[in-house]
Parts: C-alpha cells; structure tokens; sequence
C-alpha cells in the first residue's frame, strides 16, 4: 500500500540479509533467508536445537561465507557495503567498533585470565585510546552500568560467578558503542533469577543506546522481554516472521503453535 | 473522515494446527467506527470475540481479511496489512491499550512501569516519574510500593498499575479491555473519571465492560459483537 509506504521511508536498513543459504555438504544449515533489520530494532531468531539458528548468526556476522546470498550493511559512513566485498581490516574495524558478538559462553567472549578492568579497556585500545586514566574510568565506569562492584575492577573473570561474567562480556561488547549486536543464547547457562537480572539489564541498555540487535535463542520468554520482531526457524527455514507479541499470542504456522503451546506455565 | 478508528469487514479466524487442523472462526464482517472524544463500548456474552476484536486493532492479532483503519499521525492506514515496525510506531504515538493482566518485566520498580511509555516518547526521566506518582497516588496506590515490581500485588494493585500506565500518555486512541474488572467502587470511580477526561481531550476509545453501571456511566455508543458472529 503505497499510503503504508510513506511512513516507513524515514530511515534505512542497517543490515540487509538477501537470499542466504548455508550447507554443509548435503546438510543444509540455513536456506533463502531475507530480511532487513533497522536502526534500533531487535530481532530474535528462534527455534530449537539444530534449527539453522547460530549458522544464521554467523552468516550475518561474517564468521561464515554463505553459498548463496549476501549480506549488506550500512557503515558510519552512511554507505551500505557488501559484507562479502570488504577487506580484512575493514571487517575487523567493524568487529572491534560497530558491532559487538556476545557469546552464550562468556569464556569465549572474554580473556579470562586478565583483568575485568583490562578485558573492557582492550575494546577501546584497539580503536585507538591509549590515554590508561580514561580507559580505566570508561572500563569502571561500564562496569557500573553492568552492575559489577568496581572493586572487582582487578580481579580476572574466572574468579567471577557465571552472571557477572556474562554481565561483563557484555560491558566489553557495549563500550565501544557499537550499533548492532549479536547474541547467541546470552541467558543459555545461568539460573533463573540471574536471567531475570540480565534480560532487564540488556533491554534497558538496548533502549538506552539505541542498539540494534539481534538474538538467537531457543526461550520464547526471553524473545518476548526483549524483541520487537521474531523469526521462528525451522530445518534451515524461517517459517514465520512478525512483530513478536503477533507470532506468539497469534501463531500461525504448526510447528509455531507448538513451540508456543509447549512453555510451562511458572 | 475524522474517524480515529475505523474499520471494515475485519475477521479473524483461529486455525489450530495441534488439534487436526480444526478452524475456529472467531469474528467476520467487524465493521464500526471511533470518532475522536468517543467511548466506543463492545458489548455480547464472553467468547463473542469483543478482546480478539481490541487485540487485531492493536496489532497483537493478525487480521485474516477487510480493513483497520488508525488515524495515525494525520494519515490513515491499515493496520491489517502494516509492516511490523509500522506497528511499533502506531503503538508509540496513536493507540495505548489496557489489557486484562499485567505483564510484569522481573526487577521493574512499579513507578518506572508506569512511566516507561512516556520515556520511549522522550520526556524526561524525572518528569515521567512525577506523573507516574500522580495516577498512582489517584489509583490509591500507597507511595512505599512504588519502588518495588508489580509481580507480588494483589490482582487490583496490579490491575491499576496497569490503568496507570495505559492512561498516563497524550496517545489519541485507548484501548480497554474491562479496566474496572478487579476493582472496588471507589476505584471504579476513580477510572469512570479517568476515561471522561480523556473523552474531553479528544482521545477516542473502544472499550470491553461488563458491569452495566460503568457501561452505562462512560458509553457513548454501544457495538453489539454478536451481529459480527462468525458461526461456522
């Protein structure tokens, strides 16, 4: 409808995936997926085990080369590229400033025999600070807004509890002010009440900063406290997309139906 | 051409894949219109679809067929066939809903839940929290309960946390699903007087209220559901 169209031309994608697909040998991992995310807007993709969803990740994130299908996305400078297309270091300065990856396991997200103080500065030294008194108050400081006692500043993160690490991994994500983040699972192995803490942590730090996102996992509470928009995957296919209180108060397809059917009521 | 809402021969019909594929038609041929400074109220037995009819003009339930048509941002479009984010913007600027329950987020201070629709429209912090406190002290919601989340209330407190935050945004459509149910007649009289100021702000409103007496107190017009019927 042309009348729907006007309003939405206000504002660009920021990442356009067109067609991806993804196999392993005959297995396919992730077929014909299309879909552009926009500044600000957080997308969960979910689904169960096997269902395409951390190979969608890494597709989008260029930790994968697809066989088929590109993915595009605006840079600072306003310029969309092809992600395929850009140079290594191009593609590293993205991964150190513009987006941030949070692992399920934050041991793989952090150095966790450094500091936590050192684990966050290490961001913004690789875009260029080397000033040690602004980094530490910037790395405190993030610390603070994760909810991680400053005094811990020092200590290495293997001495943290699986929360706190989780919460760091993000304040090293989020200090260099990415736009896009990605997040597999980031609630995956922590119990209940620290997830609680760590869903409102990001949802208030998403809205605060504007932060586009996007977030694989298989818990539908999780896709519902901090999505705007859902993807249910199914065998390397997105079978349904929405704004995510229609896919999951109004599900459509089967296979949605059951996924939405088998939350145990608390 | 000033309707706020208006739609036309809207329907929705629930497949339910899980038990053989069985259809539920819910409603079919929903047509009625809001006009700004009007309460619209739903009337027709439980099941007649009055909620699913609020739910597909919030855009929480997709609409299988005609047309929902919101006044938004002085532009009418079609709720039925808008994009997601288009939705979102509708639900930031034009519609607010009351819904029956609560959805409490873990850890959120009761005054920050009621004042978070007016931070995503970017009023300031400290002021959301100064009118969130004045519909709170209104909805006899003791001050020492402010800081803690809504999540261990009784079902009125939460009801009217809820009332709070559907009524404390300039939003130009209201949308309420049986706002009075749990609550005791003085803050019944409290939301009969919330919905009339409003009313004089020129917010339109479509409503789902069983007691009579409030229905008759804030009805400008009454919609029978029964007539949209969608009986296989």
């Amino acid at each position: 409808m042309a009348e729907n169209q006007d309003a939405a031309a206000d504002d660009q994608p920021l990442l356009i995936a067109d067609r991806l697909s993804k196999a392993y040998g005959r297995l396919t991992a992730c077929r014909d997926v299309s879909f552009a995310l926009y500044p600000g807007e957080v997308l969960a993709i979910v689904g169960e085990s096997g269902s395409g969803k951390t190979t969608l990740l890494q597709l989008l994130s260029a930790q994968l080369v697809p066989n088929a299908g590109c993915v595009s996305y605006r840079m600072r400078d306003g310029v969309t590229r092809d992600l395929a297309a850009l140079g290594e270091a191009e593609r590293r300065f993205l991964f150190r400033t513009d987006w941030g990856y949070v692992h399920q396991d934050p041991a793989q997200g952090l150095r966790m025999a450094v500091s936590a103080g050192a684990n966050v500065g290490e961001r913004l030294m690789a875009v260029g600070w080397n000033h040690y008194g602004r980094i530490r108050d910037t790395a405190s400081s993030w610390l603070e807004r994760v909810e991680i006692d400053v005094g811990r500043i020092d200590d290495a993160p293997r001495t943290y509890s699986g929360g706190m690490r989780q919460r760091l991994q993000i304040a090293r994500n989020l200090v260099t002010e990415p736009r896009l983040v990605f997040m597999d699972e980031p609630t995956g192995g922590l119990d209940v009440s620290v997830q609680a803490r760590l869903l409102d942590l990001m949802r208030n730090l998403v809205s605060e900063l504007g932060l586009a996102a996007i977030v694989v996992t298989h818990d539908l509470a999780v896709a519902r406290l901090l999505s705007h928009r859902v993807m249910v995957m199914k065998g390397g296919r997105v079978i349904e997309t929405g704004l995510t209180d229609q896919v999951l108060d109004d599900p459509r397809e089967p296979y949605t139906q059951l996924l939405v059917s088998s939350i145990l009521p608390a | 051409m000033t309707a706020m809402i208006e739609i036309s021969n809207a329907e929705k019909t629930f497949v339910m894949h899980l038990q053989d594929g069985i259809e539920l038609p819910v409603v079919r041929g929903v047509s009625f219109r809001v006009e700004p400074g009007e309460c619209v109220v739903l009337s027709g037995p439980s099941g007649a679809g009055k909620s699913s009819i609020l739910k597909m003009i919030f855009g929480n339930y997709r609409c299988d067929g005609g047309r929902i048509g919101i006044r938004h941002e002085g532009v009418q479009i079609d709720l039925a066939k808008a994009e997601p984010r288009q939705i979102l913007s509708v639900r930031r600027a034009t519609i607010g809903y009351v819904s029956q329950f609560l959805r409490a987020v873990p850890r959120v201070a009761t005054s920050d839940v009621v004042a978070e629709p007016l931070i995503v429209n970017g009023v300031a912090r400290a002021e959301a929290r100064e009118r969130a406190g004045q519909l709170l002290r209104r909805l006899n919601i003791p001050e020492r309960l402010w800081a803690l989340p809504p999540s261990t209330f009784s079902g009125g407190e939460q009801q009217r946390v809820n009332i709070a935050r559907g009524f404390i945004s300039d939003l130009p459509i209201l949308l309420l699903d049986e706002p009075t149910a749990s609550l005791d007649a003085a803050n019944r009289a409290v939301v009969v007087e919330l919905i009339e100021q409003k009313k004089r702000a020129g917010v339109a409103m479509a409503a789902i209220v069983h007691d009579d007496e409030i229905r008759h107190l804030i009805a400008d017009r009454i919609v029978d559901v029964t007539s949209f019927a969608a009986a296989a």
